[in-house]
C-alpha cells in the first residue's frame, strides 16, 4: 500500500489535493482512499490531507503515520510543523519551492533520503502564470507523477477535469504538465551530474 | 458504476435513487455534504419530483419529516450531534406515530466541550428512541443501507437512523458501486402507507393515549422492532441477490470461527480492526472481529451464537455512558448472560480521537494476557487528567476544565496523531 501525506495551508487545496490524488488513482483501476484531517481548520492554518493507494480495498482509517510520499504544498511548515514524522526511509518527498533542498535548510534530509526521490517545484509561481491564482495542488500533483512514475499525467489530468470545469481546469492541466516536465528536468540534471 | 467519490455524495445519489417525495433538512457538521448533494439533484432535475424543504431547525426538519411521512410521501432527513439533540422531542415521535422516515446520522460527539469531530454518542443517545439503528462500516455499505433502510422502514412503518461515522466516511472519497436507477426501482416497490392523511379518507393520527392502552402501544412497538430481528437478515439477502454485495443484516463476523478472543464493533473502525486482526493472526494470535450492523434492533440471539465459543470478548465503542461506562457492551454483556466469558470494555476514538492500529493492536494483547482493566480508555493522556485533579485537589476556583487541559496540552489546534 503507498501512503502520501499532503501539507499545506488552509485555503492552498490540500484536501482536494488528496482528493484528486485518489480519483488518478482509480482511473487508473487501483483502489484509493482520500480524506482530510478532519479539523474544522481556517484560512492559513496549518491542513493535513491523506491519500492511500492499494490493489486491493483499503479497509484501514487511521491517519497517516508513516507515509512513503509527503507532498508539502507551503515550505513555509517547514519550520512550524515536523512534516518530516514518520517518513519512510525509502520515501518520496515534493515540496513547493523555488529553492534547492540545501537552500532550504534540509541538508540532513538530503542525506538520509534517495536524491533522486527529493524535488522541489516553483508550484506557487507556475500556478500564478497558469490560473493567476497562488493555488499549487494540482500543480504539485504533475510533480508528484514525475519524481514517483507511480501515477501517470494523463490520470492526473484526468483527475483535474473530474474535480473542476472549463478554463480553470484546461489551466490546472497545463499547470501540472509544466511541473511535470520541471521535475523530469531536474531529475535528468541529477543524473547527469551523478554519472559525472 | 464504479465511481470514486466522497462519502456523502454517495449516500445523497443513493437516496435520490430511492425516489423521496420530500427531503426536509437543516446543515450541520459532518452531515452537510449530503443534503447539499440531495439540493443540487433536486435543483437541476435529477431528482424530480421531490420537495427539497429549507427548514429553521433541526427540530423543525423532523417536524417536517412527520408531517410529510403522514401524508404518504416518502420523507428523508439527515443530522448530527447536537443536531439530533435538538430534535430529540420529535425524534420519539416520529417513531411513536410509526411514520417511516429515513434519516442518516453522521456520528459525531456531543458537546460540551464542542467538538465536532466523530463519536457514537449522538445516535446512542436515542437508542431507545424507538427508531432502527443500522451502522455502516464503508461508504459502500452506507449507500447500500439507505437503499436498504427505505424498504425496512416502509414495510415495518418505523423510522429508521443509518448512522455512519463523520468525516471518517461523510468526508472519505474512495471506490463505491452505484446501482442502476431500474434496479432500485425493481428492489425498492413505491410506497403503501398503512396510515395515511388523506382528505377524501380522513383519518386523525397522533392521539392522546392514557393508562388505559399506552403500554400496549409502546409493545407494539417493541414487537415491531423484534420482528425487524427477521426483516433485516431477509432484506439483505434480497439486497445480495440483486446487487451481488453483502451489505447490513444484524452482524458479521470477520475470522471468529476458531477466535479465542473477539472484538465486538459499530461502524468504521471494523475496517481497522479487520487489518490489526490479520497482522495478529499471523504471529500466531486467534482473534476475530464482531461487526454489529444493528445496533436497534438489538440482535441478542445473533451476538451470542456469534461469541458463544470464544474465550473473551472485547466491545472497542466509541460512546460511553458517564457514571456507568460502555453503552454497547451492557448489550453484549446480556447477550453473554450465563456465559463465563472475560469481557472487558474499550471506550475509544471519543470526539475524534485517532483509532491506530498499533494502539488497538497494544490494548487487545493486553486483554489476551488477562492484564487490561474491565474498563479502558484507549490512547487517555493521563498527564493532562491529573495535572487537572491536582489542580482541583490544590485550589478551589480550579477554573474551567476544557481550557486547562488545552493549556496543558500547549495548543489549541487539533492534532491528528
Amino acid at each position: 500500500m503507498l501512503q502520501i501525506r499532503i501539507h499545506g495551508r488552509g485555503g492552498q487545496g490540500v484536501v482536494t489535493a488528496a482528493e484528486m490524488l485518489s480519483i488518478a488513482a482509480f482511473h487508473q483501476g487501483r483502489h484509493a482512499q482520500a480524506f482530510p484531517s478532519f479539523g474544522s481548520e481556517r484560512t492559513g492554518a496549518p491542513v493535513v490531507a491523506f491519500c492511500r493507494i492499494d490493489d486491493a480495498e483499503i479497509r484501514l482509517r487511521e491517519p497517516i503515520l508513516a507515509p512513503d510520499v509527503l507532498i508539502v504544498q507551503d515550505p513555509t511548515l517547514l519550520h512550524q510543523v515536523d512534516v518530516f514524522q514518520g517518513l519512510h526511509a525509502e520515501g518520496y518527498v515534493l515540496i513547493n519551492s523555488q529553492r534547492s533542498f540545501h537552500d532550504l535548510g534540509l541538508a540532513d534530509i538530503e542525506q538520509r533520503y534517495r536524491h533522486e526521490r527529493l524535488a522541489t517545484v516553483p508550484a506557487t509561481e507556475i500556478a500564478l502564470r497558469h490560473l493567476g491564482r497562488p493555488l499549487p495542488n494540482a500543480v504539485l500533483l504533475g510533480g508528484f507523477a514525475a519524481l514517483s512514475g507511480l501515477i501517470s499525467l494523463d490520470a492526473v489530468g484526468h483527475a483535474i477535469r473530474a474535480k473542476f470545469a472549463g478554463k480553470v481546469a484546461q489551466a490546472n492541466v497545463a499547470a501540472a504538465a509544466e511541473a511535470y516536465a520541471f521535475v523530469r528536468q531536474e531529475l535528468e540534471d541529477l543524473a547527469h551530474a551523478q554519472a559525472d | 458504476m464504479l465511481k470514486q467519490i466522497e462519502g456523502s455524495r454517495a449516500v445523497a445519489e443513493a437516496v435520490a435513487l430511492c425516489r423521496p417525495d420530500v427531503i426536509c433538512a437543516y446543515p450541520i457538521s459532518p452531515q452537510t455534504h449530503i443534503v447539499e448533494g440531495l439540493g443540487e439533484l433536486v435543483k437541476d432535475g435529477t431528482l424530480t419530483p421531490c420537495e427539497f424543504i429549507n427548514v429553521e431547525s433541526e427540530f423543525a426538519a423532523m417536524s417536517v419529516a412527520i408531517g410529510s411521512s403522514a401524508t404518504g410521501a416518502r420523507t428523508y432527513t439527515a443530522t448530527a450531534s447536537q443536531g439530533l439533540l435538538f430534535m430529540a422531542e420529535a425524534v420519539y415521535n416520529a417513531s411513536g406515530l410509526g411514520l417511516p422516515i429515513v434519516m442518516t446520522v453522521a456520528n459525531r460527539a456531543i458537546g460540551a466541550p464542542i467538538n465536532i469531530w466523530n463519536d457514537h454518542s449522538d445516535s446512542m443517545s436515542q437508542r431507545d428512541s424507538g427508531w432502527i439503528q443500522l451502522f455502516a462500516e464503508s461508504n459502500q455499505e452506507a449507500l447500500d443501507l439507505h437503499i436498504q433502510a427505505f424498504k425496512l422502514a416502509e414495510e415495518l412503518s418505523m423510522p429508521v437512523m443509518v448512522c455512519m461515522d463523520g468525516f471518517i466516511l461523510t468526508h472519505a472519497y474512495e471506490r463505491v458501486d452505484m446501482p442502476a436507477q431500474a434496479e432500485v426501482d425493481a428492489f425498492l416497490p413505491p410506497y403503501e402507507p398503512r396510515q395515511v392523511l388523506d382528505p377524501a379518507e380522513p383519518v386523525s393520527i397522533g392521539a392522546m393515549v392514557g393508562p388505559e392502552a399506552f403500554m400496549e402501544v409502546r409493545y407494539l412497538a417493541h414487537a415491531k422492532q423484534l420482528s425487524a430481528l427477521e426483516v433485516i437478515p431477509r432484506i439483505a439477502h434480497e439486497f445480495q441477490q440483486r446487487f451481488g454485495r453483502r451489505s447490513g443484516g444484524l452482524v458479521r463476523g470477520y475470522r471468529c470461527e476458531d477466535a479465542e478472543t473477539i472484538v465486538v464493533a459499530l461502524g468504521s473502525v471494523i475496517g481497522t480492526l479487520k487489518d490489526t486482526v490479520d497482522d495478529m493472526r499471523e504471529r500466531g494470535v486467534l482473534i476475530g472481529v464482531l461487526g454489529l450492523q444493528s445496533f436497534r434492533p438489538f440482535p441478542l440471539a445473533a451476538v451470542r451464537a456469534a461469541l458463544q465459543h470464544a474465550k473473551r470478548v472485547v466491545v472497542l465503542e466509541k460512546s460511553f455512558s458517564v457514571g456507568l461506562g460502555g453503552v454497547v457492551s451492557t448489550d453484549v454483556r446480556l447477550a453473554l448472560s450465563g456465559l463465563q466469558l472475560h469481557g472487558y470494555t474499550v471506550v475509544a476514538g471519543l470526539g475524534g480521537r485517532a483509532i491506530t492500529k498499533a494502539s488497538l493492536e497494544r490494548t487487545l494483547r493486553e486483554a489476551i494476557a488477562d492484564k487490561l482493566p474491565s474498563l479502558t480508555f484507549m490512547d487517555l493522556d493521563w498527564r493532562i487528567v491529573n495535572r487537572q485533579l491536582e489542580r482541583e485537589a490544590q485550589v478551589r476556583r480550579s477554573g474551567p476544565i476544557a481550557e486547562n487541559l488545552l493549556r496543558d496540552v500547549g495548543t489549541v489546534a487539533s492534532k491528528v496523531s
